[in-house]
C-alpha cells in the first residue's frame, strides 16, 4: 500500500486526497437520520399497533354480525345482539352541529382579536381563551347535565318548538339531555381550539399582502376578505380539522349530556342519543369478556376508521388549496 | 413600449389637470423613534419627483405618509400637513381610505394576490370602489394593463395565478392594479430594486410615460435612476430633508456639501 502510494505522482495523491475529502461520510447526518427514521417507525407502530389491537379483539363481532353491526340499532347485552347505528349518527350529528356553530363564531373572534381588536385588551381576551381550551372536559360536562340540560329542558327547547316547531330538527318530546346539548357543549369545547389556530395563521399575514390591499382604498374588511383569508385559509382548515377530530372522539362531557339511550335516529335535536365514544363509556365498566367487550372495541375501531377518514379528506383538501395557491406565501415565484 | 405610448394616444384619453401635492412641516415616528423631521416639500402636479439618500434616511416613511399607510404599523405616528390640490390628507374628517384609494402606491417587492389571477389582481381596485363589473370593468381591465405596458404579454392569459409571472412582470401587473383606481397621484417606493435590469429599463420607460396623466413620487436608492427618470430631487439624510431641486441642477451643482459628497459616492 505504501510502496503503492509512494509511486504515485504528487498530482494523483492530490486527485485521491480531493476525492476522499468530497466523499467522506459525515457520521453526524448518519446518526441524525438514524434517530429521526426511529422516532418516525415508532410512531407509525403506535397506530399500527392500535389498528390492529381493534381489528384483532372485535373479530368475534365482527365475525358474527358483519355488516349488520352499522345498521342495527339495538346494543343489547342482555339479549346479546349488538348494533351501533344510533352511535354512529349520534357523533356525526353532534360534530357536525358543532363544527356548523364553532366554525363561524370562531373565526369571527379570531378576525376580531386580530384586526379589531383594542391593543391592550388583545393579549387577554388571548389568554382567556387559551384558558378555556384547558378547561378538563369533565367540567364541561358537569356544565353541561347541571345547567345546560335543565335549562334547555325548561325554557331553550320549548322555545324553539314554540317559534321553529316546523322544523323536523325542533320536533319530539324537549328532554335536555340529547343531541342539542351535547352540541351546544361540543361547540363550546371546540371553539378555542379554532380561534387560537385562525388567529395564529392570520397574524402571520404578510404585511406586503395587507399594504397591497390597503393601498388600494380597501376597508379593514377588505383587507381580511381579499389578503388574510386567502393567506390563511389552509391554516384555518387545520385548525378546523384538528377541531372536528376532537369533536368526534370527545368521550367524557358528551356522555354526561347526549342522554345515552340507543334511539331510533332522528332528525329532532331534542332526541336522547349516543356517540360512539359515549357507547365505550357507559358500557365498558359492565362488559363481559366474548361479543360484549368484541362490541365496545367494534365501536372503537369505527370511530377510528371514521377519525382516519376525516383526516384524509382534510389532507386532500388541504393539498388542492396549496396547489391553487402555490409557492404564493411570499408573493414572489 | 412605443406601441404602449401610441396606444394611449390613440385611446384619447382626456389630458388631465393633475394634482400637485404639498408638504408642510411633516413629522413621523416609529414608537418613539422619530423617522422624520419637519419635512417641507412641494411636488408639482404630472411630474416625476424622485426622493433619494441612503438607507433609513426617511425616504420610503415619507413617501408612505402621503397616502397615510404610515399610521397602519402598530405605534406610527405623524404630524403635520399633506395637502393634495390645497386640501390636508390629514385633516379633519378625512378618511384614510378615501386618501389611498385616490392616491395609489407601487411597493418595492411586487406584491399581487398569490391565489387571484391577472386578470383579478388589477379587478380589484375597480371592483371594491366603483363596483364596476362585466364589459366595463373588463374594458377598464384591459386599458390599465396597456397602460402599464403588460397587455400584450399577458392578453392570452388572463386568468392564469397571477404568481405565474415574472418578478418585472408582476411589478408592471402591481402598476395596472394601481393604475385602474385612475389615481390622482402614483406613489412608488423603490419599485426597481427586486427587478433586474431589463425589467428595470421598462418600468423607468413607463414612469416617464406615465406622467402625462399622472403625478408621481418614486422613492430610489439608485442615483442614475434618478438622474434618468426624475424632473425633480430631493435628497434625504436621517430623516432631514437636505436638499431639494431640478434633478439636472441637483446632481451637477448640489448646493450642500453633504449632498455631494452622497452623489459623488463618498457615503452610503
Amino acid at each position: 500500500m505504501i510502496q503503492e502510494r509512494a509511486n504515485l505522482t504528487k498530482a494523483q495523491q492530490q486527485w485521491l486526497r480531493w476525492q476522499r475529502l468530497l466523499r467522506a461520510q459525515r457520521p453526524g447526518d448518519l446518526f441524525f437520520r438514524g434517530i429521526t427514521l426511529l422516532f418516525v417507525l415508532i410512531v407509525l407502530g403506535l397506530v399500527v399497533g392500535t389498528a390492529w389491537i381493534l381489528v384483532s379483539n372485535s373479530l368475534p363481532t365482527i365475525r358474527r354480525f358483519g355488516l349488520s353491526f352499522l345498521t342495527n340499532k339495538a346494543f343489547d347485552p342482555v339479549h346479546d345482539t349488538y348494533g351501533v347505528l344510533p352511535a354512529i349518527a349520534g357523533t356525526l350529528i353532534t360534530s357536525a352541529f358543532a363544527l356548523i356553530f364553532a366554525v363561524p363564531l370562531g373565526l369571527g373572534a379570531a378576525i376580531f382579536l386580530v384586526d379589531f381588536c383594542p391593543r391592550p385588551l388583545r393579549l387577554v381576551l388571548a389568554f382567556l381563551i387559551d384558558l378555556l381550551a384547558a378547561i378538563p372536559s369533565v367540567i364541561y360536562g358537569l356544565w353541561g347535565f347541571l345547567v345546560l340540560a335543565p335549562w334547555l329542558h325548561n325554557y331553550g327547547e320549548p322555545w324553539l318548538q314554540q317559534h321553529l316547531g316546523f322544523l323536523p330538527l325542533f320536533q319530539g318530546q324537549p328532554e335536555g339531555v340529547g343531541y342539542l346539548g351535547a352540541g351546544i357543549v361540543l361547540t363550546m369545547m371546540i371553539l378555542p381550539l379554532i380561534i387560537s389556530v385562525s388567529r395564529e395563521v392570520m397574524l402571520v399575514t404578510p404585511v406586503a399582502q395587507r399594504e397591497a390591499l390597503l393601498a388600494l382604498g380597501a376597508t379593514r374588511w377588505e383587507v381580511i376578505r381579499h389578503a388574510v383569508l386567502p393567506f390563511a385559509r389552509v391554516g384555518i382548515l387545520g385548525g378546523v380539522i384538528l377541531a372536528l377530530g376532537r369533536a368526534l372522539g370527545e368521550t367524557m362531557a358528551v356522555t354526561m349530556i347526549i342522554g345515552n339511550q340507543a334511539n331510533e335516529p332522528s332528525f329532532s335535536l331534542f332526541t336522547p342519543g349516543y356517540t360512539l365514544a359515549s357507547v365505550i363509556a357507559n358500557q365498558f365498566g359492565e362488559a363481559t369478556p366474548g361479543l360484549f367487550l368484541s362490541a365496545i372495541i367494534e365501536a372503537g375501531l369505527i370511530l377510528f376508521i371514521i377519525t382516519l377518514m376525516t383526516n384524509i379528506l382534510a389532507r386532500w383538501l388541504i393539498a388542492s388549496l396549496q396547489r391553487q395557491a402555490q409557492g404564493s406565501r411570499g408573493g414572489r415565484p | 413600449m412605443e406601441q404602449a405610448i401610441a396606444e394611449q394616444l390613440r385611446s384619447g384619453a382626456p389630458p388631465r389637470a393633475g394634482t400637485a401635492l404639498s408638504i408642510e412641516q411633516l413629522n413621523a415616528w416609529y414608537g418613539r423613534k422619530q423617522a422624520l423631521f419637519d419635512i417641507n416639500l412641494t411636488v408639482p402636479p404630472l411630474s416625476v419627483t424622485a426622493l433619494i439618500g441612503p438607507s433609513g434616511c426617511g425616504k420610503s416613511t415619507l413617501v408612505r405618509c402621503l397616502n397615510r399607510l404610515h399610521e397602519t404599523i402598530p405605534g406610527a405616528r405623524v404630524e403635520g400637513r399633506v395637502l393634495a390640490n390645497g386640501l390636508d390628507i390629514y385633516g379633519r374628517g378625512i378618511r384614510p381610505m378615501n386618501v389611498r384609494r385616490h392616491i395609489g402606491m407601487v411597493f418595492q417587492q411586487p406584491n399581487p394576490l398569490p391565489t387571484r389571477s391577472i386578470f383579478e389582481n388589477v379587478a380589484i381596485g375597480p371592483r371594491l370602489n366603483l363596483g364596476l363589473r362585466g364589459a366595463r370593468l373588463r374594458e377598464l381591465v384591459e386599458r390599465s394593463l396597456r397602460q402599464a405596458a403588460l397587455w400584450e404579454e399577458v392578453k392570452d392569459r388572463l386568468h392564469s395565478p397571477a404568481i405565474s409571472l415574472s418578478g418585472g412582470q408582476q411589478q408592471r401587473l402591481c402598476i395596472a392594479r394601481a393604475l385602474a383606481l385612475e389615481p390622482e397621484v402614483l406613489l412608488m417606493d423603490e419599485p426597481c430594486s427586486a427587478l433586474d435590469p431589463i425589467s428595470t429599463l421598462q418600468v423607468e420607460e413607463l414612469i416617464t410615460y406615465l406622467k402625462r396623466q399622472y403625478t408621481i413620487v418614486v422613492v430610489t436608492h439608485n442615483m442614475q435612476q434618478a438622474a434618468r427618470i426624475a424632473d425633480r430631487t430631493a435628497f434625504f439624510l436621517h430623516g432631514h430633508l437636505i436638499e431639494e431641486g431640478e434633478t439636472q441642477q441637483l446632481f451637477t451643482h448640489p448646493r450642500k456639501k453633504e449632498t455631494e459628497d452622497y452623489i459623488s459616492g463618498r457615503f452610503g
